[in-house]
């Protein structure tokens, strides 16, 4: 009973702790030695925001930070027009905004799965 | 086959496998590692020379106990200051088995990256496995230990800072090299306690193929002291550890590494105090 209760208040296993900053440290670092990645990733970001509202490619700004335990992309979007017609495409899931504001701030969580580095960075 | 001279020329030209030994990150025990896979390839029967690429902090022959044999160096060698047969050092346990020597006085920068290519191929013509010694770093030593090669093997301890920078070599060499990994100082007692990251754990972020694991045994570190790398014995956990890497790296079916978990009890700690060597 005591091992029980000892356990249950154990903080977690630091080989735990040491895997979780693995996994985000080196999403950091995949994503800093890959940016030509991530500009075509903000230009096909743009392109689908694109079909649904008309915005100020100039002045995206897309980022990435830690947040407690997961890494986040971050970005605004400025919009400067809403598109009256629906896309050619309408997507899968009703996932427009019904009332679209000037500014977004749009936070995706990165996967929680290990990440993907088959071929983790470019040969420098 | 175990003799250096230059085979006659009608024979045709071996090549044999060069591969660099690297990790990034400094003291996971590449140098350890480079020594006792040379000695476990040599004990099959395959001729091995062993390059120690770490120009500036010649360690390799320290390992091998070859220190007081060494009169010439990979530069010297380079510069065409001496034939490179002269300045490969025999083992003194295994003939199968040679060093060339890093230089110790000199800086990275001062090797050639294309004279150092052509060196591996040379020596390519002569035996069976090319071993490189990477030094630590990304910068030029690496590139000049890696230039040679075709394969690698990278070693990585249970660490985060290890695993990142074995991440990141790994990026740097690309798909060329087919790199494979070595799990170097587990401790599965701290592994089995939730105090170590686990091998499973190391290989879900890299995703290499595994080719073996050594657990960190004081016995290294004693065969270290004298001289005498531990892949020299025939038989021990440690011993069999390389000597199966030796094998998979031959091409041999061998089954996946496992490490016993050995639990320090009193009698066991009585045990190494009377019995263990020192």
């Amino acid at each position: 009973m005591i091992e029980f209760i000892k356990k249950f208040f154990a903080p977690q296993p630091s080989s735990q702790t040491a895997k979780e900053r693995l996994r985000l440290v080196l999403m950091t670092d995949h994503l800093s030695l890959a940016p030509e990645m991530i500009e075509q990733m903000k230009r096909d970001f743009i392109d689908v925001i694109s079909k649904y509202v008309e915005v100020d490619r100039e002045k995206i700004e897309v980022s990435f930070e830690q947040q407690d335990k997961a890494l986040v992309m971050l970005s605004n979007v400025p919009i400067l027009a809403v598109n009256r017609t629906k896309p050619e495409e309408p997507p899968k899931s009703d996932s427009t905004p019904s009332l679209p504001r000037r500014k977004r701030r749009k936070k995706a969580a990165a996967s929680t799965g290990a990440p993907s580095n088959a071929s983790p960075a470019p040969a420098v | 086959m175990h003799d250096l001279q230059p085979e006659p020329a009608a024979v045709p030209a071996k090549r044999g496998r060069a591969i660099v030994v690297t990790s990034g990150k400094g003291g996971v025990g590449k140098t350890t590692t480079t020594a006792n896979l040379g000695h476990a390839l040599a004990a099959r029967g395959a001729t091995v020379a062993l390059v120690d690429a770490d120009v500036g902090l010649r360690n390799l022959d320290i390992v091998l106990g070859l220190e007081s044999r060494v009169k010439h160096h990979v530069l010297d060698v380079l510069e065409e200051l001496v034939d490179l047969d002269d300045a490969l050092v025999r083992d003194k346990n295994n003939e199968n088995l040679v060093l060339l020597a890093a230089a110790q006085t000199r800086e990275k920068d001062e090797v050639d990256t294309e004279k150092m290519k052509a060196l591996i191929e040379r020596l390519r013509e002569k035996f069976d496995y090319v071993l490189i010694d990477c030094p630590a770093g990304i910068e030029m030593g690496f590139k000049n230990a890696v230039a040679g090669a075709d394969e690698a093997i990278v070693v990585c301890t249970p660490e985060v800072s290890a695993v990142r920078d074995v991440d990141r070599v790994v990026g740097l060499l690309g798909n060329k090299f087919r790199p494979q990994l070595i799990v170097n100082r587990l401790r599965p007692a701290l592994v089995k306690k939730g105090k170590m990251l686990s091998v499973e754990d190391v290989n879900a972020i890299l995703r290499l193929p595994l080719l073996g694991v050594i657990a960190d045994e004081p016995e290294i570190i004693v065969t270290t002291n004298r001289g005498e790398p531990i892949a020299l014995r025939r038989d021990g956990a440690t011993a069999s550890a390389y000597h199966a890497i030796a094998a998979k790296v031959a091409g041999e079916d061998v089954a996946a590494p496992t490490v016993e978990v050995k639990d320090e009890t009193f009698f066991s700690k009585l045990g190494a105090f009377f019995g263990g060597s020192k």
